[in-house]
């Protein structure tokens, strides 16, 4: 008899793989990037149907296909989940301590940058005429 | 920075400027400029020297190793001190718009 087509397998790989690649699209919004819920909901339903795949295959192995491919996917998943975790969780938390950054009554560094037109910009001048200046560092696009 | 665009309106409102800084040479700034629509300035820091004075220098974060700045806002006052603050500890979590225009709306008194 023909097995059948163990699908759970193969449709929760492809969950699992999407949870690790849509990274990029969802840090684009604070409210999936300041916690990545909706990478680690796809890995968590990706997860589910690999299990149920795994069972189906480990245990009506004459029915179902998939206990050799089942066992390859539910690696390299859980291996795309374990790179995942340690970027998100640990590289994206190594951030130096600034403890000699101006704190809060401090005078703020004077500096004077390029603007994107090649003009001189000094934070003076950012300050006449307005009632504040909001300096945001960020990493950049190279 | 892109829901800093957003708000720009409520920024302006409380004459409040926003400038982004990063080691990114003007001619990149100026296309992610154009790109994102961003209608406030990206200054340029190549050799990082202003991202050291404010000690928000990454050393070798870029991907190539470079020196670039950790994410880090500071709002200032007209008389030049600095009011508020955002060092974060993670560099996906950043300041929201609505974070700094609470701290302006907590400073205004003082300011106006």
């Amino acid at each position: 008899m023909k097995r059948r087509w163990n699908w759970p397998i193969w449709l929760g790989f492809i969950v699992a793989v999407g949870g690790l690649f849509s990274y990029e699209f969802f840090a684009q919004f604070p409210i999936t990037r300041d916690f990545p819920w909706a990478n680690l909901l796809l890995f968590a339903i990706g997860a589910a149907l690999l299990l149920v795949g795994l069972f189906r295959a480990f245990g009506r192995p004459q029915v179902y296909r998939g206990k050799i491919f089942g066992s390859i996917f539910v690696t390299i998943s859980f291996l795309l989940f374990a790179f995942f975790a340690y970027e998100i969780f640990y590289v994206l938390r190594q951030v130096p301590l600034s403890s000699h950054a101006p704190r809060v009554g401090e005078k703020a560094p004077e500096f004077t940058l390029v603007d994107p037109n090649g003009r001189s910009v000094a934070l003076a001048d950012l300050l006449s005429g307005s009632k504040a200046v909001v300096l945001i560092f960020y990493r950049g696009f190279w | 920075m892109r829901s800093f665009q957003h708000r720009l309106s409520d920024f302006d409102a409380r004459g409040t400027r926003i400038v982004g800084i990063s080691v990114d040479p003007p001619e990149i700034n100026r296309r992610q400029s154009q790109k994102l629509r961003y209608s406030f300035p990206l200054l340029s820091d190549p050799r990082a020297e202003v991202i050291r004075r404010y000690d928000v220098l990454h050393p070798g974060a870029a991907p190539k190793g470079a020196d670039i700045a950790r994410p880090a806002e500071f709002l200032i006052d007209s008389s030049g001190m600095v009011r508020w603050v955002n060092l974060t500890e993670n560099i996906a979590v950043r300041s929201r718009p609505e974070q700094v225009l609470d701290a302006f709306d907590q400073i205004a008194p003082v300011v106006q």
